[in-house]
């Protein structure tokens, strides 16, 4: 393919100085030495130190972290379980699984956030009223026992939530590799003496690896992300970021949340130009390598 | 290696928590406050068409806006080598892990009527513009979000063209424009389609968008049913109908464009 | 076996979530009477109270001091407007002990049976409140509220950018050269109550007809609009981002205060007059701790810091002592009768006119402009 001139590097210039422009105003103003976003009044490195001490991001920031790692930890499990087990269902039961696990995906944000919380709202009063009726039955009494199913809103819900609409990205990045994997593999394993767990364990996982990774990688993003699903199931005792943010957005944006969004973009920068330098010295090792080896006689 | 049985949970789980709570939608639609069966919820959307046709058109708007600029922009990226490609992949990607209210947000303090931009036409000597509490600035809002979910699924689908059929259709005489029409353009459709599903489903759907850059003037169907659960017009049983009718005209909207496409669910991601 | 042990894991996450869910009753509850233990079972649990408070409308720094002198954890959390903190309960997704609603929203919510009387023994402090406020007509014989803040509704201009001969009604935010410069209420009773005074009728109207009149007035409005907002008027009108906008009178001292070219009078139609008062919610978990916040809140102290930090009108005789004399002879912050003349209350509604009040609501903004 022809190599981009400079008419088209320029339009990718523009196009990236479109979706940055915002972030950089963010970063600027996080260091301005004043509440209002109107004017510059000075630089400070305040709002960094009032980060710390701000309890409502903080706590906001350990259930974000906290909500987003375990709902990636077990959507990445429980859907690379569910990929296998969809792709050895026969044809009609994984169209109809398929379609199912897709709903998800294509509906909108608003809808799936409403629709559970209605379900949970819902199972939450027919549970309180089933322990008020279990605890006026005459033999819960006699063995002087109590039941309290009711529940509400919360840190659990909104963790249903995450793990729901993050199993589907996970099924959809390890399905493609497992049409990939040689099936023969599995079994040249076990011929050769592996017991089932260990030929999935150290053959076929390992050819699964890409596929779950990214998986992980899309879920993750996606619960960092999210707000509207958050906002309608956390109900009042927890708080996300993205909550937090809704609720100050409506008045004004307290300049520690900048701070906060600075960091968090340093850090992920950092992180992602760490992995592409690694990947380029792998790349250029390898190709070094080819070469070497296309020398020798 | 099969073993149907280990999606069994999953399958329990979808029942309990995607199933239920749209069956928990449907029967919300169908009653009222005090527990009757009734149609009324639905017989009263008319009164709302403007709404919806607002919100699609606004989405469609911005997702036609999304592919203009995205689908260039996947291309020229796809041309590029080495570490500029890799570095600029990443880019796309990056803003997704800032808060996306905040990056919406702080178009607010860019297009405000004292804001960054019109100081700058103020300072060029230009006239001010009013962009902010505009349906303009809602489809800005939501072509700056969705961006990405354009670009990454088209990227990913011409990366993979193989460069074997481009030199084919070289070596047979078709100039680039001819290559680009007959070849890489049908080829990248799939991607195309994912992410026009992509970016048409959270736009015609925002409520977040709408609020903070269309100065809650031009209500949205996320307005609407955000306002009946949690907003300023308490009516669940009125926005489950709404949701009901909005999350069906979605499905066969894109029922019948998948049907175009044969729509690849892989092609979805990235 | 595959079988087994799927079913075994989907049982080990079953009996997962019913544990914990089944204790031995405590003696409290054993009278066996099934609705009386539902809250009691969990109310000594402990350290916390959950809050919900509009959003601006506390000195932080309080609520630090508050868990200082006693101990117990506070959960803050905002709500923009008494209709959304109203969804949020009435859906049923929340949890909170203290609320802080205004005047109508408090009836509303009495009559729906959805607060908790108060036990006014764990309130001493209620005794500073102004006697004027006492015995209110949301809340007749003073069992569910005490009031946190009060004030009146007006409009804000920038002096730069709005002539000095147009002011004075309310018709002011239907007058054309303004146009695109205008905020209003995003709230249905606010905004609605603007147009039927405007028109003269009475806040508290239940008569179809002048309401919708009312809302058509604002669908004519709405093209001079440039935006609905709750909060986010305080960096509009600080920036100079609009001319013209209705809000709390409070509020408007806190923006003045950035913006000195901000000014603000009552309509001669009149205006609103609320109090914005603290509630426990009915079957609150922590009922004892929400008292003692209530208490705190009413505390000369807390209510020094708070009234400074919002510029609201206190309803505590002892913290209007304190004040700077400037403050508490405010005309607008402690009205005399000539204004308080002009001022009337909201009233709560019955259940078909704030139907009406949500269905023309939602008409009002799902009306297209062009």
């Amino acid at each position: 393919m022809k190599k981009n001139g400079v008419v088209s590097r320029l339009l990718l210039a523009v196009m990236f100085l479109f979706l940055y422009a915002p972030i950089f105003v963010l970063i600027i103003f996080s260091f301005n030495d004043s509440k209002s976003t109107a004017v510059w009044n000075g630089f400070t490195l305040n709002w960094y130190v009032e980060l710390f001490q701000n309890r409502a991001v903080m706590s906001a920031l350990r259930t974000t972290l906290l909500v987003s790692v375990l709902a990636t930890a077990i959507a990445t499990v429980a859907g690379t379980a569910a990929a296998i087990g969809f792709y050895s269902m026969r044809r009609r039961s994984r169209t109809a699984c398929l379609a199912v696990n897709n709903i998800p995906l294509t509906n909108a944000d608003v809808i799936t956030g409403v629709s559970m919380m209605l379900l949970f709202v819902f199972v939450g009063q027919g549970l309180s009223a089933f322990s008020n009726w279990l605890n006026g039955l005459q033999w819960v009494e006699d063995a002087n026992l109590w039941f309290d199913f009711s529940f509400s809103l919360g840190f659990g819900t909104l963790l249903i939530a995450h793990i729901t609409f993050d199993i589907p990205y996970v099924i959809l990045s390890v399905l493609p590799k497992l049409r990939q994997l040689d099936p023969n593999l599995a079994e040249a394993a076990q011929d050769l003496g592996a017991t089932r767990f260990v030929a999935f364990w150290k053959v076929v996982l390992p050819e699964l690896m890409p596929g779950i990774v990214n998986g992980m990688l899309i879920a993750f993003t996606m619960s960092i992300d999210d707000f509207v699903i958050s906002y309608f199931t956390a109900g009042s005792q927890v708080s996300t970021l993205s909550m937090v943010v809704y609720s100050m957005v409506r008045r004004q944006i307290s300049p520690e949340i900048k701070a906060l969004s600075t960091l968090m973009f340093v850090a992920v920068l950092i992180l992602l130009v760490i992995i592409n330098l690694r990947q380029a010295r792998q790349e250029s090792a390898a190709a070094r390598r080819r070469h070497a080896a296309a020398r020798q006689p | 290696m099969r073993n149907k049985y280990v999606a069994f949970p999953y399958v329990g789980w979808m029942a309990l928590f995607v199933v239920a709570p749209l069956i928990v939608v449907v029967v919300y639609a169908l009653t009222t406050r005090d527990g009757s069966l009734t149609l009324d919820n639905f017989s009263s959307m008319l009164q709302y068409a403007p709404v919806f046709g607002r919100s699609f058109f606004l989405a469609l708007l911005a997702t036609a806006i999304c592919i203009l600029l995205g689908y260039p922009m996947a291309y020229y990226l796809s041309r590029e080598r080495g570490w500029l490609r890799r570095m600029a992949t990443m880019l796309i990607m990056l803003p997704m892990w800032m808060n996306f209210l905040l990056r919406t947000y702080s178009w607010v303090f860019l297009l405000e009527r004292n804001g960054l931009f019109n100081s700058l036409l103020e300072s060029f000597g230009l006239p001010k513009v009013n962009i902010i509490d505009t349906s303009g600035a809602v489809v800005l809002g939501m072509v700056y979000n969705f961006l990405p979910f354009m670009v990454l699924p088209i990227y990913s689908v011409i990366e993979k063209i193989d460069y074997r059929v481009i030199e084919a259709a070289q070596d047979l005489g078709a100039n680039s424009a001819q290559v680009f029409r007959r070849v890489i353009f049908p080829l990248s459709l799939p991607g195309v389609l994912s992410g026009i599903t992509m970016v048409f489903i959270p736009s015609v759907s925002t409520f977040v968008i709408s609020r903070l850059l269309g100065g809650g003037k031009e209500l949205l169907l996320g307005d609407l049913i955000e306002m009946q659960f949690l907003g300023s017009a308490y009516n669940p049983h009125l926005g489950s109908a709404i949701s009901l009718v909005m999350m069906v005209i979605v499905l066969v909207c894109m029922g019948i464009m998948n049907r175009f496409g044969e729509g690849e669910e892989e092609a979805m991601l990235l | 076996m595959k079988k087994t042990l799927a079913l075994m894991l989907s049982l080990m996450m079953l009996i997962g979530l019913l544990s914990g869910c089944v204790s031995t009753r405590d003696e409290s509850t054993s009278d066996g009477d099934s609705t009386s233990g539902d809250s009691s079972a969990q109310q000594t649990s402990g350290g916390v109270v959950n809050v919900y408070n509009w959003g601006e409308y506390i000195d932080e720094s309080v609520l630090e001091d508050f868990e200082e002198a006693t101990g117990i954890t506070v959960n803050y959390q905002m709500y923009d407007s008494n209709e959304t903190m109203y969804a949020k309960i009435a859906g049923g997704g929340a949890d909170y002990d203290v609320v802080i609603p205004s005047d109508y929203m408090i009836a509303r919510m009495i009559e729906e049976d959805m607060l908790e009387p108060l036990n006014f023994d764990n309130i001493p402090n209620f005794a500073d409140i102004d006697p004027a406020l006492l015995n209110p007509a949301y809340d007749p014989e003073n069992l569910y509220s005490v009031p946190y803040m009060w004030g009146l509704m007006g409009v804000i201009y920038n002096t730069t950018m709005v002539d000095e001969a147009d002011i004075g009604s309310w018709d002011l935010m239907w007058n054309e050269k303004y146009a695109g410069d205008i905020l209003t209420y995003d709230n249905s009773r606010d905004a609605i109550g603007i147009a039927l005074k405007l028109l003269g009728y009475s806040y508290n109207t239940t008569d179809e007809a002048q309401i919708k009149e009312a809302v058509d007035l604002l669908i004519e409005q709405k093209p001079l609009i440039q935006a609905y907002v709750m909060d986010q008027i305080f960096d509009k009108m600080q920036g100079g981002n609009a001319a013209i906008g209705s809000y709390y009178y409070g509020d408007f001292l806190t923006m003045q205060e950035v913006n000195p070219d901000l000014a603000f009078y009552i309509p001669e139609e009149g205006a609103n007059i609320y109090v914005d008062a603290m509630c426990i919610l009915k079957d609150a978990k922590n009922k004892e701790n929400a008292e003692a916040f209530i208490n705190y809140m009413c505390s000369t102290e807390a209510g020094l810091k708070n009234c400074e930090a919002i510029c609201y009108s206190t309803p505590l005789m002892s913290v209007r002592e304190e004040l700077d004399p400037e403050v508490s002879g405010d005309i607008y912050a402690y009205p005399d009768e000539s204004v308080m003349a002009k001022c009337e209350s909201y009233a709560g509604l019955p259940q078909e006119t704030l139907d009406l009040y949500d269905s023309e609501w939602t008409r009002l903004k799902s009306t297209s402009v062009d």
